[in-house]
């Protein structure tokens, strides 16, 4: 007998567990399965709606004013603003103050660890004193044995964008590394235990003193983002006061701490919207309900037997070419579950642009969805009557070119949530 | 020597590396100037096979000859650079079993030492072999690290006082009086190492004589000086694994073949190749159908390739040569043997000389021969001692053994860095600074980059070669960036800019064809994290030009969110 649920979310990154509350939210049962580790930790934590037009115009300081000029099939071409708006809406309720951004409709800027500067609307409490608008000078600190992350480079390449203030960069020794290449978690981990160096001062103080000798005067201070994984706030509290000065994160490339934190505050939110979780087991395939075009169950793989989960309603939510919710192979691309049709050039030559950052077909590889996510095959008609699709796994646009990829998300996942929850 | 006869040599590969060092040995006072960066041309872009002979055992035992007698010299030379991988001839069904029994013999006559093996040995060896493979011939073939070998050429010839210019070009040979005295260089960013975005200059060097050893480019310098050089170039394709499925060399015992070789490298195998003559070494197509037939057919041998992961293919031309009048059809008849073309005797113009033709495996012998008959043409009486003298990196390995605690870095990472490093392993990397791993594909760390840096400047793509960093799964995507953070303060952020843009351009282009798979799931996170989380495309795009580069600067701040209300 197969498992039941009203609806059953698969895939558990932002846009599978912001589909599950809001399915749940709906008053329907819900369960989530996820494979593997979500693609959180490879994001930066940030929150793109939409930061350039398709056509590369921007940096958008208003996102929405472009929502509409979307060509058709863009999965916000398909939701629309409300559902973009209510994605947000539900994104704020789950995070509470330890994300900001919502106070305005329009996008920030961010300095990246690079030294360039991103648009995005809503950003970790953490990396708010930040922002590029900002006047106050600032200090980048980075730390020696810290690889990606040259301060003073980064801080040379921000005052070349014309940043309505001065940016300088210091590099100091970490305390207490006795690795020669420590990860990036190691880092936290010592700021979140703030053990004594000697005489009994923390790392935290051990910090703010090497920081300091660099310091003229400037009112914030920004680090990579490595400031404590399970007590950020109070990590960044004790840096502040010990400074003198608001401290900022810069969010860095994979692993990135404030991924995984909203992950956790994700599963939290999962946890209090009491949706089931499973994770570690892979859905492999499905059965077609006997009558009509609807998904009876999904097949998952536990430990090499393939158990059906059956439910009302699914979602799809299984990422895009990262987090394999779309393959390829020589000879094709494919959604691997449910065999949705995925549009490509049948020439592989034609998945990719010369120039690195060209326009590439692959980045814009997904399902294509009808107004109510539905996937639709090669000649637009509906795959499964009961089958909604979700974030990354959707096609049709390119979320770095556009710094879209958290919004659709959300927008996306929530939409196809709530439809899939008000339709058990 | 005070009065030194001066030696101009033009190609940074092999064989003018080779060519730079015996004659800077010999007491000649040599300049070496190369358009790229060092292996530019095909001495970078070859698979790394250090050939016994075995492949030439049959068709051209001269050449098997040579092959083992200059394989044993390198062993000895350029251990650092050297794998003894060993290698098999492997025989499937439908090939000639008279075929593998002139391969035996051939390899007799040549002195080549070969072991049969039934297919079961084989496959004792190496697993993957496929199961219905017969036999194997086993030979003494290797993987050879052609960069660190060509580096390690020019830097001893450095140390002999020879002067190493990169991206150097030759514009033009200076002919006076019927006789070539020098040539006129353009240097891409000034003499020395390479900085981006400084201002390039023209030089006029003299010499008393000039050596042409660009290989698949000898025509178009030849040309300068008005002499026929018909070099037929034939590209060929490799395609990098992202493991080493195989620890040996693995060629099918077949007369000639496209697709026929696999070369395990470093932490990968690469495949190889096809054989299409061009008309241009700079400029032919790279198509698909190369790389599927090197994947299709060395599935044959190796049947865990079809679903295997491939990390890039590139493409390199042979610098093959015919001596006027052979008219062969078909480029791989060609015989891969070495010319050395005396313009004097030749075509009436002294002071120049052209080196064509040849193998990567006999680089030295070639370079000993040009060497042997510019020295006659100078009247200089200095034997070559290039078979005897160790290459800077590969004198004493066991010291190294007992240093590598002293560095503080994982074991697996130490090791990778001495074998690339030899025995200049403490020099560079006995340091008092925080020395991180930069590139974790790869194992390399910043006190390996900076010395690098030091060698070639702002030229990443050189980092790269002398390093291994960025050449991993990845491909670049998790260190490049922070590679070029090495470049800073000594660069300024533009020329670190440019260097990084320049490095992910070149590690774009070879993955291209491998973009199916893990591969292409790789290429997207990459994509992701360099335009999504660090916006590098914005910038990167006004490099390429379809936008302007005061994009970011006509940022109006003001009209994005200063911060909350309040807030901090």
């Amino acid at each position: 007998m197969a498992i039941e649920q009203d609806v059953l979310v698969i895939g558990g990154g932002l846009a599978g567990a912001t589909a599950a509350i809001s399915a749940a939210r709906t008053g329907a049962d819900v369960r989530l399965v996820s494979s593997k580790q979500p693609t959180l930790r490879h994001a930066s934590g940030l929150i793109d709606v939409l930061g350039y037009t398709p056509d590369g115009e921007g940096p958008l300081a208003d996102p929405f004013a472009a929502l509409s000029d979307l060509p058709e099939g863009h999965p916000y071409e398909r939701v629309g603003r409300d559902a973009v708006e209510a994605g947000l809406a539900l994104f704020d309720e789950i995070v509470g103050n330890t994300y900001e951004g919502n106070h305005t409709e329009r996008n920030a800027l961010i300095p990246t660890q690079g030294g360039r500067v991103k648009p995005t609307a809503r950003y970790p409490a953490s990396v708010s004193a930040g922002l590029a608008s900002d006047e106050r000078d600032a200090l980048l600190v980075g730390f020696e044995r810290l690889a990606g992350f040259d301060a003073s480079l980064s801080a040379a390449r921000l005052n070349a964008t014309g940043v309505p203030f001065t940016a300088r960069g210091a590099a100091v020794e970490f305390p207490e590394l006795s690795s020669a290449d420590p990860k990036v978690t190691r880092f936290a981990q010592l700021l979140d235990r703030d053990e004594g160096v000697d005489a009994g001062r923390g790392v935290r103080r051990e910090v703010t003193e090497r920081v300091t000798t660099h310091m003229d005067g400037e009112d914030r201070v920004g680090f990579p983002a490595v400031l404590g994984d399970d007590h950020p706030e109070e990590v960044r509290a004790d840096l502040e006061s010990h400074l003198g000065a608001a401290v900022f994160e810069i969010p860095m490339g994979p692993p990135s701490l404030p991924g995984l934190r909203l992950e956790d505050r994700l599963y939290d939110a999962l946890d209090e919207a009491g949706v089931r979780i499973e994770t570690g087991n892979p859905v492999v395939g499905y059965e077609s309900k006997s009558r009509g075009n609807g998904v009876e169950t999904v097949l998952v793989d536990r430990t090499g037997s393939t158990v059906p989960y059956g439910a009302e309603q699914f979602v799809l939510a299984t990422g895009g070419l990262v987090g394999k919710g779309i393959e390829s192979d020589r000879s094709g691309v494919e959604e691997p579950i449910f065999d949705c049709h995925v549009a490509h050039p049948s020439d592989r030559y034609d998945w990719f642009a010369d120039d690195a950052f060209g326009d590439h077909r692959f980045a814009r590889f997904g399902v294509d969805p009808d107004r109510e996510l539905r996937p639709r095959d090669a000649h637009g008609k509906i795959e499964f009557d009961n089958l909604r699709a979700a974030g990354a796994v959707l096609g049709n646009y390119d979320f770095a070119a556009e710094k879209s990829g958290s919004g659709v998300s959300l927008a996306t996942g929530s939409h196809a949530g709530r439809l899939a929850g008000e339709n058990t | 020597m005070p009065d030194a006869p001066t030696v101009l040599v033009i190609g940074g590969g092999s064989t003018g590396c080779g060519i730079a060092r015996d004659l800077a040995m010999r007491g000649l006072d040599v300049t070496l100037v190369e358009q790229g960066n060092l292996t530019h041309g095909t001495t970078g872009r070859m698979h790394g096979l250090l050939h016994s002979g075995a492949r030439y055992a049959v068709s051209d035992r001269d050449s098997a000859r040579e092959c083992i007698a200059e394989t044993r010299v390198l062993e000895d030379i350029a251990s650092h650079c050297v794998e003894e991988t060993g290698g098999l001839f492997v025989k499937r069904p439908e090939d000639s079993e008279a075929y593998f029994e002139r391969k035996l013999q051939g390899c007799e006559a040549c002195g080549i030492p070969a072991e049969v093996l039934s297919g079961r040995e084989a496959r004792q060896r190496e697993p993957y072999l496929a199961e219905d493979v017969d036999k194997a011939i086993a030979v003494p073939d290797g993987a050879v690290d052609p960069f660190r070998l060509c580096v390690a050429n020019a830097a001893s010839a450095e140390n002999h006082g020879a002067r190493i210019e990169t991206h150097a070009e030759v514009t033009d040979l200076l002919v006076e009086s019927g006789e070539v005295v020098g040539a006129e260089i353009e240097h891409g960013s000034g003499p020395g190492t390479r900085s981006h975005r400084s201002p390039g200059a023209t030089e006029r060097i003299e010499a008393d004589h000039v050596i042409n050893a660009t290989g698949a480019w000898a025509g178009g310098i030849g040309e300068m000086a008005g002499v026929d050089v018909d070099v037929r170039p034939s590209k060929g394709v490799m395609t990098v694994m992202n493991v080493r499925q195989v620890d040996t060399v693995i060629n099918r015992c077949k007369p000639k073949g496209n697709a026929d070789i696999v070369v395990p490298h470093e932490t990968t195998c690469i495949l190889g190749t096809t054989d299409e003559e061009v008309e241009d070494p700079e400029d032919y197509p790279e198509e698909q159908w190369e790389v599927d037939l090197v994947i299709e057919e060395l599935s044959k041998l190796l049947p865990v390739l079809q679903e295997a992961r491939t990390i890039r293919s590139y493409w390199g031309v042979r610098p093959l040569y015919e001596p006027p009048g052979s008219g062969t059809a078909d480029s791989e008849d060609i015989t891969r043997d070495f010319f050395l073309l005396d313009h004097a005797d030749r075509d009436g113009l002294p002071g120049l000389t052209t080196i064509v033709g040849g193998k990567f495996t006999t680089y030295r012998m070639m370079a000993e021969d040009v060497s042997d008959h510019v020295c006659d043409r100078l009247g200089v009486s200095a034997t070559c001692r290039t078979a005897e003298v160790p290459l800077p990196g590969s004198r004493d390995e066991r010291v190294l053994d007992d240093a590598m605690d002293a560095f503080g870095l994982s074991s697996p990472v130490a090791r990778r860095s001495k074998q690339r490093l030899g025995d200049r392993a403490s020099d560079v990397l006995d340091t008092d600074e925080p020395n991180p791993v930069v590139c974790s594909c790869e194992g390399v760390t910043r006190a390996e980059l900076r010395d690098a840096i030091g060698q070639s400047g702002t030229d990443l793509n050189a980092v790269r070669i002398r390093t291994r960093a960025s050449m991993g799964n990845c491909q670049g995507g998790f260190c490049a960036h922070a590679m070029a953070d090495e470049l800073h303060p000594e660069y300024d952020p533009e020329q670190a800019t440019a260097a990084l843009d320049e490095l992910y351009q070149e590690r774009w282009k070879g993955q291209r064809h491998a973009l199916w798979g893990e591969q292409l799931s790789q290429a997207m996170l990459t994509y992701a994290l360099h335009a999504a989380t660090m916006n590098r495309d914005r910038a990167a795009r006004s490099a390429a030009g379809s936008r302007t580069e005061a994009d970011d600067r006509t940022v109006d701040f003001e009209a994005f969110d200063g911060g909350a209300p309040g807030g901090d």
